[in-house]
């Protein structure tokens, strides 16, 4: 099933939480699984469940007030590992935009590629949104692909964001990564015949 | 104007380069390994298509195999599918395997490297953030997604934006007992776990030509966990001494001609970088991390920062890490005690990094109550340790060396650090239940890990050696 990505008006969840890792995200432990399906119930596992496997009443995800399709969390999220498993947990639990002031680049890039939004804003804007979440929790965003801008519905209060031309366009009509580079293939042979050192 | 290494790679493998469009780059070597591979090899199979350069990939297991035992059936049922689903996928697909029991295997970023199957001027891709390791011969590596590597199955490219450069020079001699690992901590708690995010770094400077090829790869390894998506260092005569007559390495007049070119792998004098830093190595003392990203490290005679020493707003993420670590701010780490000590993973595994352990720990024994383990990072690695008797010396000092795996660094396997207790680890990692649900992980060099070994505490190396 293609997906795509165009515009959203969500509640969202709130993590302000600086350099959110992967292993956060999703536990290594729960990588064992050969599928891409099934990792949002092992989201942020060890911060959402104690040992015991009962949820932590004081983490965000388990307080019945925040709900929604955007999570909004501190900088420099999803840094550490490369495990595509990260974007795949949020997708699966239903998140299909995450905002924060900075993200590590090879979690954008896998966001991105499950038709996963990052939006990168400023620390001002970030600091509105958790205001605004903290004011109301059924404070609403709306995200527009197209016009590339994220706004705050109770304010009015918006920002512009940046993503590439490339994947805004991927990311609106669903298109992938492999499909434009197999339509390269008679380059890719072409370079392969040029190389002079191609081990 | 000049180029740097990193523009001269790149423009060496860019396929198409279209405005608006990322550049579709050729990737000369591929590793994959049991975890981030089979929904890709399943994204092919869907698609109806093989694998485009079958001999440009190669696989192990290392991320989710046992460290004991190797020989028997995996236990775990999960873990014993996922090495089986590598082993039909790289049969339906063939693509060269070195699984268990072979005596190739071991952990992605030691083999390519022992092999010779890395080398100076390539592009390396692998489903795994450490692949900057391979760096340290001169070469663009990166980690990447399932979804990249599956691209890179299908066709052999990637598609990318060109990173902006960083040269991060290192002056100077290092001090005694000051090694590799303690340079790139040292780093990265100066510029942070983001400080190059966007950035492949360019390692230079006196301090780094003096270091030993796998010393190099310590450095490059982590460049990752300063959110710089690859690090390098120009191939020297230290590069060329290491990889010649390895098992892939070009031999006869291949090598000469490689030679030739390797030899051309340099920034140019006037190449202009976006970032340049610059440190003195003698200003680097024994490195140790006390939080739970790699950024949140010190001198190991140094005390964690007071809170008062931060901004407002980064005071309550330091607070939860610490709160998670059971350490005060403010509070010394030295002599703190240890309960585990892991002497392993692709930042630290390496024939140099068991003889450095092996040297210091000669004639003594583990202080009680302190488990230490030792993980080689391949069998030819584990093979050599035997082979010179280091093996031996372990024993005597009561540390376990078991077989090849990526191991208690990421605690995918049965190598878990118990909840609640302190492991000083040569790691790449301390981040939150890393080492195992409620971990507490120190982050530092094989000698002062073995230092700890010793005494059961965290302490100055530089007053043992």
């Amino acid at each position: 099933m293609k997906k795509n990505f165009q515009h959203l008006i969500s509640t969202a969840v709130p993590l302000p939480i600086e350099n959110i890792d992967t292993d956060q995200i999703i536990p290594a432990r729960f990588l064992k699984a050969t599928t891409r399906e099934g990792f949002g119930e092992n989201l942020f596992r060890d911060w959402r469940f104690d040992a015991n496997n009962q949820p932590k009443p004081d983490f965000v995800l388990n307080n019945p007030l925040y709900k929604g399709e955007i999570l909004v969390a501190g900088k420099n999220f999803g840094c550490g590992s490369s495990r595509e498993h990260a974007a795949w947990s949020l997708g699966d639990y239903g998140f299909k935009v995450v905002v924060s002031s900075f993200f590590a680049d090879i979690f954008k890039n896998n966001a991105l590629n499950n038709f996963i939004l990052p939006i990168q804003v400023s620390d001002a804007f970030l600091q509105k949104i958790f205001k605004a979440i903290e004011a109301d929790a059924q404070a609403r965003l709306e995200v527009d692909l197209e016009a590339q801008f994220i706004k705050i519905l109770a304010t009015g209060e918006q920002e512009g964001f940046d993503i590439n031309p490339y994947k805004k366009a991927c990311l609106i009509n669903g298109y992938d990564d492999i499909d434009y580079l197999l339509s390269l293939r008679s380059n890719i042979e072409a370079y392969e015949v040029s190389r002079e050192f191609n081990f | 104007m000049g180029k740097t290494l990193v523009d001269k790679i790149w423009d060496a493998h860019v396929v198409v380069s279209k405005p608006g469009f990322p550049d579709a780059v050729y990737i000369n070597t591929h590793f994959i390994h049991e975890v981030t591979s089979p929904q890709a090899f399943d994204g092919l199979r869907k698609r109806g298509i093989p694998v485009f350069r079958p001999q440009k990939t190669r696989a192990t297991a290392d991320h989710n195999v046992p460290t004991i035992d190797q020989h028997l059936p995996i236990k775990e049922a999960l873990s014993r599918h996922q090495v089986e689903m590598l082993t039909k996928n790289t049969t339906e697909f063939g693509v060269e395997l070195y699984g268990l029991g072979h005596p190739y295997q071991g952990i992605v970023h030691v083999i390519g490297p022992e092999l010779g199957i890395t080398l100076p001027g390539m592009t390396i891709v692998c489903g795994d953030s450490h692949t900057s390791t391979h760096g340290a011969f001169g070469a663009i590596a990166f980690g990447i997604g399932t979804s990249e590597v599956e691209q890179v199955l299908a066709t052999q490219c990637i598609l990318q934006y060109r990173p902006k450069r960083m040269k991060i020079e290192i002056n100077g001699q290092l001090k005694k007992g000051v090694v590799s690992k303690d340079i790139i901590l040292y780093i990265i708690s100066k510029i942070s776990a983001s400080g190059a995010t966007g950035y492949f770094v360019e390692y230079c400077g006196e301090a780094i030509r003096s270091l030993s090829m796998e010393a190099r790869m310590t450095i490059c390894n982590m460049s990752i966990e300063m959110g710089a998506r690859g690090g390098l260092i120009a191939p020297d005569d230290t590069t060329f001494s290491y990889l010649k007559g390895r098992e892939f390495a070009p031999k006869g007049a291949d090598w000469d001609k490689a030679l030739a070119y390797w030899k051309t792998l340099q920034s140019d004098a006037d190449a202009v970088f976006d970032t340049t830093l610059t440190f003195d190595a003698a200003d680097i003392e024994p490195m140790i991390t006390y939080g739970t990203n790699p950024g949140m490290g010190m001198g190991v005679t140094q005390h964690i920062p007071a809170l008062e020493q931060l901004e407002a707003q980064e005071r309550p993420s330091f607070k939860k890490s610490l709160d998670y670590m059971a350490l005060e701010p403010g509070s010394a780490l030295l002599g703190k005690k240890v309960d585990y000590v892991f002497i392993g993973s692709c930042t630290n595994s390496r024939i140099e990094d068991l003889r450095m352990v092996a040297d210091f720990v000669k004639g003594k024994h583990k202080a009680s109550g302190v488990v230490v383990w030792i993980v080689p990072g391949s069998k030819q690695v584990e093979a050599q340790a035997k082979k010179e008797g280091i093996d031996k010396i372990f024993e005597e000092a009561g540390f376990h060396l078991r077989e090849p795996g990526c191991s208690a660094c990421l605690g995918m396997n049965e190598d878990k650090v118990p909840a609640g207790m302190y492991c000083i680890s040569t790691s790449n990692r301390n981040f939150e239940g890393r080492q195992g649900p409620n971990a507490r992980t120190f982050l530092a060099s094989p000698l002062t890990a073995a230092a700890a070994a010793i005494t059961g505490k965290v302490m100055d190396v530089r007053e043992m050696v």
